[in-house]
């Protein structure tokens, strides 16, 4: 099987690879548009901020690439968010494949922003949690979010619910770290590399 | 909701020596790859590496053992000790860090909190604070504790939350190594007065303490060395009691 990491210079992808090099699939870290095309799935992790997200994919012509891909297809983090239409953060346009506005977290006394730590899953839906329950955690570190709608398939609360995952055809974003969540992570890795 | 996080410390030196465990025995030193793959099994949720290496030569070695650490690790990590440049950072964060935690040269350049939120996002630049008790007031100390900054410890940590920090570590001198408790006040005053995550550091010594640190600290995390390094506290047993105890934590 061919795995594609998304290279756009987006963050730190090295916990990604190395989480792929656990579940024995090998990964290729690439910007190149024919092998993202070829691969059986492509991974788009993202860490920072989503304006000089957007300039970097702009940059690499991957703001026209992704969209066009028809493989099993998985944000991670602010990869997640960048599936949206737009973004609070800088006031970003983004990729325009889901139909959420991403916001900002209002901290209050008892919930810090960013969010950050791990939190219980609610509400899963489809085959990315097989074998997995609402008393399951994984870890966040985001101070932005995608709101629910038809399109969450996961969600988790802060203190408000909100889409901790995804899902448009054959593009699924999780707004937590599938590979610094533990076992559950893993578990969830492995049911998109299953796809 | 979110949970309280339990994060066990290790010091490395020379890229490889667990200081703590040595007294312990031989067993787990000089690997503190398999000494972090077994907090994470027994439910650490994240490890923290100090680099207390004194040379200029530890960049290499440390970053080998963060790519070692990193490749078994499936909980976040995060880094620190001595690091001063944003080439420091990246070096850290190719290797497998997930964060990096920074002290004296925040202190020395606060700009520098800023450079690498805007470089890497605030999600992966701990602050590291310690403070120390001088005549009722909570003085943030530099250099490894050595030097007083003239900073007040609530003030100073405004300062990086607002300069980007995603998270502080705050640890009280006058408790470190003590064994009689989290400094609940001081970590209650920069709780309330940040927005940003406080991980309390310094006076763990009885399952207790965490349950007060949480609680009437208002820490979101806290971090310990010597209880679990010593099996004093076993981390499954003291997540059991945090648990029985009515605070939020994943088991």
């Amino acid at each position: 099987m061919e795995i594609a990491v998304v290279d756009y210079k987006g963050g730190n992808v090295q916990s990604v690879l190395f989480a792929l090099e656990r579940l024995g699939a090998q990964a290729t870290l690439t910007a190149d548009p024919e092998m993202l095309r070829k691969a059986d799935k492509v991974l788009f992790p993202g860490e920072g901020e989503a304006a000089s997200a957007m300039e970097a994919l702009r940059a690499a012509g991957l703001h026209e690439v992704l969209p066009t891909l028809t493989q099993p297809f998985l944000g991670i983090c602010l990869g997640m968010q960048l599936l949206g239409m737009h973004s609070e953060e800088n006031d970003t346009p983004l990729l325009g494949l889901l139909p959420f506005n991403v916001q900002r977290f209002v901290p209050d006394a008892t919930h810090k922003v960013p969010h950050m730590g791990w939190n219980n899953l609610q509400r899963l839906l489809g085959p990315l949690f097989a074998g997995l329950t609402d008393a399951d955690h994984v870890y966040f570190v985001h101070s932005y979010y995608a709101p629910v709608g038809d399109y969450t398939t996961a969600q988790a609360s802060h203190p408000a619910p909100f889409s901790a995952a995804v899902q448009h055809c054959n593009f699924h974003g999780v707004q937590f770290h599938t590979e610094k969540s533990g076992a559950v992570g893993t578990r969830i890795l492995a049911n998109f590399l299953n796809l | 909701m979110v949970k309280k996080r339990l994060i066990p410390c290790l010091d490395v030196r020379d890229g490889r020596t667990v200081k703590g465990i040595q007294f312990e025995g031989l067993r787990d030193a000089g690997d503190p790859v398999s000494l972090a793959a077994r907090y994470a099994q027994e439910g650490a949720d994240e490890l923290v590496f100090l680099d207390i290496t004194a040379t200029n030569q530890r960049r290499q070695p440390l970053t080998d053992l963060v790519r070692d650490v990193a490749r078994v690790l499936d909980i976040p990590f995060t880094v620190g000790g001595g690091i001063s440049t944003v080439a420091d950072v990246e070096a850290l964060l190719m290797s497998g860090a997930d964060k990096v935690s920074i002290n004296s040269a925040a202190l020395a350049r606060p700009a520098f909190i800023s450079e690498l939120a805007r470089r890497f996002g605030s999600q992966c630049v701990v602050v590291a604070v310690d403070a120390r008790l001088v005549d009722r007031e909570w003085q943030v100390m530099t250099r490894a504790g050595t030097v007083a900054t003239g900073w007040q410890a609530v003030h100073w940590c405004r300062e990086a939350a607002e300069l980007g920090a995603g998270e502080l570590l705050l640890t009280s001198m006058s408790h470190d190594g003590t064994k009689a408790g989290f400094a609940l006040e001081l970590t209650r005053a920069v709780s309330e007065a940040v927005p940003v995550p406080v991980i309390a550091s310094g006076g763990a010594g009885q399952p207790a303490d965490f349950t007060a640190v949480f609680r009437a600290g208002g820490a979101d995390a806290a971090l310990a060395a010597s209880i679990f390094h010593f099996n004093e506290t076993a981390l499954p047993a003291l997540k059991q009691y945090l648990h029985a105890e009515g605070i939020a934590i994943r088991l």
